[in-house]
């Protein structure tokens, strides 16, 4: 699958731009992050991508094709996309849950057969969790119902996965497991192209990475070249140092002498603005 | 790149894979399987028998259900018809039933005028059996579905306006002084008309979700109003207690000609919906969801909301406006089977039926003087929700 976004703008209201002239390609199955400061258009960018929201200009088509043409069904066979948080009102259990990734697969008023829930099963058992297949969807914790939203998109058997921040919710050793998820999704040929906060996802990943800014795509390119102290400083609005300590490349945010700006007050230490608020 | 060449997504090879990158222990059983996979694991090492098709044997089925949730419905009709002033015993009710069926004449000594038994069966208390029964499967599969697709425990199958549209739409056709059979029409067309606006209102709005409940709630209040307009303006003598009764649901009206003219929308309807019921599944997850599983949300939410309509809309027209039925059924159902409405809306439909049938005997034999149904569902039905609230048992 072929994801082209050309010059894409979005804002909810002719005043306010949410997303502006944003431009990049990817193709599966790359892993692929997006890095990009609070507000800057994200989540918005991924919706565009799913037809949920129209973007007032430019273009984005998988495959050539406008991804407004595509029927949902098409749609989720090419793409299968994980929003941030998911609240369930009710309490089905996980393997039903897992088994609705199927739907697209199954005829259009056909129940799930065996073998599609046996094919649930065993994304569960690919992500480790398949000892919650029977616990109700309401009752696990939102690390879990990360996981159990994974199994189900792949059980829809898409050409990528979108994930809208999924280390967003998560703590911080399964923000770190979910790295190595990545990797194992990448092993098997499943594309993901997701949202993030952590430059450091993109450089362990070494995966192409584009940097979202209020004006358009600022670069892309391999994690190593696009994710330097410069870029990040650009996006974040801090100063942050990047360390090669044995074989790991790390982001360290803040000072290296005064992260707390204890010493150095004049630096905006402790005042916050958002890309929404912050003009270009 | 080639999609149709090779697919980029393998069948994962269980075994060596499972729980490597997430730490957790695969060799635990799934709960609720446990002989199953105990069974399963010692053979674990033979090819062909995978964890996960000892899983799907493993699952519990609840074939019981099938048969309980059938015959339900069909002995509650048949114990409704014995009860009445005019005494007929059950063995009696099912031969009655059973010559009518087949054409034959039906004589016993235990009577003194056999066929003034056969035709209190047939023509006095059978329709009405059956239309309470018909009507409660309606309201109580039309509640379980809107309360999916809205997401909602407090949606009913009157949420998006139907009982005061089809309330006005009889009202109106009562002061008119049209027949039975024009005002149980105009109740359907304005049932029905009601939702047509509230859609009208609604798709203004990009999040029809909740805005669809909220013209809903404009739509019915509005209807509500013009209803007590015509009762202000209605002959208090003869129109308005007509008015007031057909306000309050009543069976006692209630012919097979009533029911014929509803039977084909019906039928349709809930054949509809029970096809739609694992796409309900997906909707009631989440809009962003459903539609990322491959589903067209708004038409095919749009669909069920549509037959639901039109399910409550002649059931109204049949008995009038009877509340609670469509709100507390379902959950009554969702304690049984869980909220998968490949199980949940047959037992809605069945619980439905029985549950209305049983109200309505209440209604006719606990006075002489006979009880509006929805008066009674409400006394019932509310102390019926707050005790699901009570035992933590909306299973939500």
């Amino acid at each position: 699958m072929r994801l082209t976004v050309e010059d894409v703008s979005f804002g909810y209201d002719a005043s306010r731009k949410v997303l502006q002239g944003m431009t990049f390609t990817y193709e599966s199955p790359d892993v692929m992050c997006l890095l990009g400061s609070n507000g800057v258009g994200k989540s918005t960018l991924l919706k565009c991508i799913m037809g949920e929201l129209t973007p007032t200009s430019g273009t984005i088509l998988i495959d050539g094709r406008p991804v407004r043409s595509y029927s949902p069904r098409e749609m989720a066979h090419r793409v299968a996309y994980i929003a941030q948080t998911h609240t369930p009102s009710f309490s089905y259990k996980v393997i039903d849950v897992v088994t609705m990734g199927r739907t697209s697969r199954i005829g259009y008023l056909a129940n799930p057969s065996d073998s599609d829930v046996q094919f649930a099963y065993e994304q569960l058992e690919y992500l480790g969790i398949e000892r919650l297949a029977e616990r109700p969807y309401t009752d696990i914790s939102g690390g879990e119902r990360q996981l159990v939203m994974i199994a189900s998109a792949l059980a829809q058997q898409p050409e990528a996965l979108l994930l809208d921040e999924p280390t967003a919710h998560l703590d911080f050793g399964n923000q770190f497991k979910f790295v190595r998820l990545v990797e194992r999704l990448r092993e098997r040929g499943m594309g993901v192209l997701m949202t993030t906060h952590f430059p450091d996802h993109a450089l362990l990943l070494g995966c192409t990475t584009a940097i979202l800014t209020n004006g358009g795509v600022g670069a892309q390119g391999p994690a190593g070249q696009v994710v330097t102290e410069e870029s990040l400083r650009t996006i974040y609005d801090i100063e942050i140092n990047i360390r090669d300590i044995e074989r790991r490349r790390v982001c360290i945010p803040g000072s290296m002498t005064d992260p707390l700006g204890r010493e150095d007050r004049s630096s905006g230490a402790g005042k916050f603005e958002t890309g929404s608020t912050r003009r270009p | 790149m080639e999609r149709m060449g090779e697919s980029p997504d393998k069948r994962p090879e269980t075994g060596p894979d499972t729980g490597r990158a997430d730490g957790e222990a695969p060799q635990r059983a799934p709960e609720g399987t446990g002989t199953a996979v105990a069974a399963g694991s010692s053979e674990a090492g033979t090819p062909g028998v995978s964890r996960s098709a000892e899983f799907v044997r493993g699952r519990r089925r609840m074939t019981w259900l099938v048969p309980l949730f059938v015959a339900l419905p069909i002995l509650a009709v048949l114990v409704s018809l014995t009860i009445g002033v005019y005494s007929i015993s059950l063995p009696d009710v099912c031969r009655i039933v059973w010559c009518g069926i087949t054409g034959t004449k039906f004589t016993s000594d235990a009577y003194a005028n056999p066929q003034l038994a056969y035709n209190m069966v047939w023509t006095v208390r059978l329709p009405r059996v059956v239309a309470s029964s018909l009507v409660g499967a309606g309201l109580g599969m039309a509640g379980a579905v809107f309360q999916g697709v809205f997401r909602n425990p407090l949606a009913s199958p009157y949420t998006l306006g139907v009982s005061n549209g089809a309330g006005f739409g009889a009202a109106i056709a009562i002061v008119l002084g049209l027949s039975m059979g024009f005002t149980q029409g105009s109740a359907i067309a304005f049932g029905l008309a009601s939702v047509a606006l509230t859609f009208a209102v609604a798709s203004r709005s990009s999040r029809s979700n909740v805005t669809l409940v909220l013209a809903g709630m404009l739509i019915s209040s509005l209807f509500s109003s013009l209803v007590s307009l015509i009762k202000f303006v209605a002959d208090p003598a003869e129109k308005l207690p007509q008015i007031v009764y057909w306000l309050m649901g009543s069976f006692s009206e209630v012919s097979f000609d009533k029911l014929v003219t509803i039977l084909p929308l019906y039928v349709v309807s809930v054949v509809v919906l029970l096809c739609y019921r694992w796409r309900l599944n997906v909707l009631s997850v989440g809009d962003v969801e459903a539609r990322s599983f491959g589903v067209n949300v708004t038409r095919d939410r749009n669909v069920a909301i549509v037959a639901a309509s039109v399910i409550s809309a002649v059931a109204v027209s049949v008995s009038g406006i009877i509340g609670w039925v469509g709100i507390v059924v379902p959950h009554l159902a969702r304690m049984i089977t869980g909220p998968d409405y490949r199980r949940l809306l047959p037992v809605s439909l069945s619980l439905g039926a029985v549950y209305l049938c049983v109200i309505d005997d209440v209604c006719r034999a606990l006075t002489t003087a006979e009880i509006p149904i929805g008066v009674v569902t409400g006394i019932i039905g509310v102390p019926l929700f707050l005790f699901f609230i009570y035992k933590k048992k909306v299973n939500w």
